[in-house]
């Protein structure tokens, strides 16, 4: 309990941090900080293999993608961009939202049980095993699918940056 | 042990700060970090949810994880496209402010 409270402080300040530091750099690590703290989460929720995946792709493949691009554009800040004036209409949107869902959440949820201690069933050594299992079983259709759209993915981006030579006209 | 309405919480709190930060900040980098964080709020929430579900006989039921696991995939083919398009987007422009990026009004 007493680490979930901790680990939940750390995540929000690290977003708000990702939020506010106008250095594009730091909030880049702020937001690394932030998916290793999730990634804790689920270790705590047991789903080890997700917390592995999460660590290995976010906060390794996708945020060297993000600051290997912010130092190739040199964009670490844009000048001026935080004006208290131009503050106040997001700020109400986003009070809006945050207020909307704690309604809901304290009138419609019903609390339907706990989170499955460490240790439990879906803890075992056996996880990873029953996930693959299900993984290339049930859901071996959309599998096969995402495979196809990193392959687009990566057809994209290379299209996109790749420079073409024309023939003059 | 801790109960899933906090987890709920969490990712609603995690999920606000992501919008907040699409709406508020105008370097077109911070607006994508912000938007995974807001896949990565919505795939806690994911992981809470399929964490309290057993099967009829006690197993544990992998349809939340495993929809997070296809969630990371498409944020990282997401990613690649999106940091190529923004990285045109400078060489034509020479500045990722979304402010600027307005040659198609009207």
């Amino acid at each position: 309990m007493i680490l979930f409270f901790i680990l939940a402080l750390v995540a929000i300040a690290t977003a708000l941090g990702m939020l506010m530091s106008r250095n594009a750099i730091y909030s880049a690590l702020f937001l690394v900080l932030n998916f290793i703290t999730v990634a804790v989460f689920y270790l705590l929720l047991g789903a080890p293999f997700i917390a592995m995946a999460q660590v290995t792709v976010y906060a390794g493949a996708i945020m060297v993608l993000f600051l290997f691009v912010i130092m190739l554009l040199g964009a670490e800040s844009l000048s001026g961009e935080f004006s208290l004036q131009k503050l106040w209409f997001p700020g109400l949107l986003a009070l809006t939202l945050a207020v909307e869902a704690a309604y809901l959440l304290i009138t419609k949820a019903r609390p339907v049980g706990d989170v499955l201690p460490p240790g439990a069933a879906a803890n075992e050594a056996g996880t990873l095993v029953e996930l693959s299992k299900a993984l290339f079983s049930n859901y071996l259709l959309p599998f096969e699918v995402t495979s196809i759209l990193l392959l687009v993915a990566m057809v994209g981006a290379i299209v996109l940056t790749h420079k073409e030579k024309r023939a003059p006209k | 042990m801790v109960p899933i309405n906090y987890y709920i919480v969490l990712s609603a709190v995690l999920f606000t700060i992501g919008v907040l930060g699409v709406l508020i900040r105008r370097n077109a980098l911070i607006i994508f970090m912000s938007i995974e964080l807001m896949l990565n709020a919505a795939n806690l929430a994911m992981v809470a949810f399929g964490s309290i579900f057993t099967s009829k006989d006690g197993q544990p039921i992998f349809s939340g994880q495993i929809f997070v696991f296809f969630v990371i995939a498409v944020a990282a083919a997401e990613v690649a496209v999106g940091l190529a398009l923004i990285v045109e987007i400078f060489k034509s422009k020479r500045s990722i402010d979304v402010d600027q990026m307005n040659s198609m009004k009207g």
